[in-house]
């Protein structure tokens, strides 16, 4: 397969206040086998040559765990592939010779800080609500696993542990609703004997600061299992549903 | 408990809640319907009993108003919601790539049905009322002194207009149904082993449903 060359439609905005706008540019002989970061990098080599304003994106381990990459490729959340990040989005997925729109996430709650580059610190301000449990670190800690947990549990909690909380989910809804990301974050405790103690108010605590944050509310289209490069479940928002019910008629 | 439509799961719940109700409903008003494609004596009957019978009337006939107008202003409210939850759309957005053109579509679909049920309403529920409550006849019978229902049904399925309308609202209820069933199954929290099953029994519903009552207006337009 040889190089391509490609246009690229990037939103630019050099930060929170201006307003913002989809700018085009030219990428020439870009390697199938780059990731979409590493055309990006040859793009920016590119501008930053030519005395321009490189175009800023979020990364970091560039393997698919942090979750700290992002975009909104050809109007998809980490472009047209499933099962990753953009990180490990390859070129070959595009052909020679196409338009690829890149904007970035787009909600309310996470406002733009400059080009594709947003803040999702709501994600951190819903975790630090109850995304946690509290365990004595004094020196006489219990070993977890000295509590037995069913199999088919522990694989459930293990499988929403792996939310890597890279937004997409928000990005993809139609209603910029974060209920996937809650509800794996609810479910990988609620399905554990460790997190039963403080499971009302977490969920309580949780789905009230997703609410202030100023998501949208789910309306079970589906979008973000789809899009989630980790594959979470909408089983887990049916729990969180159940748990949320649960913790509001105790108290 | 308190302000739990406050809250977003909350909302979700109660439009899941109102949904289930409003389906079986449906399926209730089809199972009548139906009935006047058999025999209309047992339709004139069911009918009757529908009609006069205290509890329906005063009891069941008020949820379900309530029901109908509670599921659309909610569903009003979080549209609205929902839009100003993303200010700034995508230049580019493929929603076709991640779900169906149906769960993106609820508030046309739903806004079809309530124009749908408006001249519903206007056909047959507005003159009940009329007849019974403002004319305070509550025989069920025409000057003949025969049962008046399954005349009346035969009568409003002549024009081809109506019939035409009726037929397009309820292509919008089973476009509405299609991802209106299972999703209010997922929002109560039913996401399980069952759920797959219950997909098909959705898409059974969603779609036998609604043919069922063209077939019914269709019928009665066709053998008057």
């Amino acid at each position: 397969m040889g190089s391509m060359n490609l246009t690229l439609k990037i939103w630019r905005q050099k930060n929170a206040n201006d307003k913002g706008k989809m700018v085009d540019y030219k990428v020439n002989d870009i390697s199938p086998d780059m990731s979409f970061l590493e055309m990006l990098d040859v793009l920016n080599e590119q501008l930053i040559n030519n005395g321009d304003e490189p175009v800023a994106f979020d990364h970091d381990c560039r393997e698919g765990i942090c979750g700290m990459c992002s975009l909104y490729i050809n109007g998809e959340a980490h472009g047209p592939d499933r099962g990753v990040t953009t990180c490990q989005l390859h070129m070959r997925m595009f052909k020679d010779g196409d338009t690829i729109f890149i904007e970035p996430f787009r909600a309310k709650a996470f406002p733009v800080v400059k080009d594709l580059i947003v803040d999702r610190s709501a994600f951190d301000r819903i975790q630090h609500s109850g995304g946690f449990i509290s365990v004595n670190t004094s020196g006489n800690t219990i070993d977890a696993n000295a509590i037995p947990v069913n199999k088919e549990d522990a694989d459930k909690a293990f499988e929403a542990a792996t939310c890597i909380g890279c937004g997409a989910c928000v990005a993809s809804c139609k209603n910029s609703s974060a209920m996937l990301y809650v509800s794996a974050k609810v479910s990988q405790f609620a399905l554990l004997p460790q997190g039963q103690v403080e499971a009302t108010d977490r969920v309580l605590n949780m789905v009230k600061q997703m609410d202030e944050e100023g998501f949208g509310n789910c309306t079970n289209t589906g979008a973000c299992e789809v899009e989630c490069p980790k594959g979470i479940s909408l089983e887990n928002i049916a729990r969180m549903n159940t748990e949320f019910l649960k913790a509001s008629l105790k108290g | 408990m308190s302000g739990l439509l406050k809250s977003s799961i909350g909302r979700k719940f109660a439009m899941a809640l109102s949904a289930l109700f409003l389906m079986f409903f449906l399926l209730q008003h089809f199972a009548i319907n139906i009935l006047s494609v058999f025999s209309a004596d047992a339709f004139n009957k069911a009918s009757h009993f529908m009609g006069t019978f205290w509890a329906v009337q005063y009891l069941l006939q008020p949820v379900l108003i309530f029901g109908v107008v509670f599921h659309f202003v909610m569903g009003f409210v979080l549209e609205i919601k929902n839009k100003q939850a993303r200010q700034i759309s995508y230049a580019k957005n493929n929603g076709a790539a991640n779900s169906s053109w149906m769960s993106r579509n609820m508030i046309y679909s739903g806004l079809f049905i309530l124009i749908f049920i408006v001249i519903h309403f206007i056909d047959f529920w507005i003159p009940e009322l009329n007849v019974k409550y403002i004319g305070g006849d509550m025989s069920g019978l025409n000057p003949e002194g025969n049962f008046r229902y399954y005349h009346e049904l035969q009568e409003k399925f002549e024009p081809m207009w109506r019939v035409a309308l009726y037929c397009i609202g309820f292509v919008f209820l089973a476009l509405h149904l299609l991802h209106g069933f299972n999703s209010a199954f997922q929002s109560v929290g039913a996401n399980n082993k069952y759920t797959k099953g219950l997909k098909g029994i959705s898409k059974v519903y969603a779609i036998g449903l609604p043919l069922g009552f063209i077939f019914i207006a269709l019928f009665h337009h066709f053998n008057h």
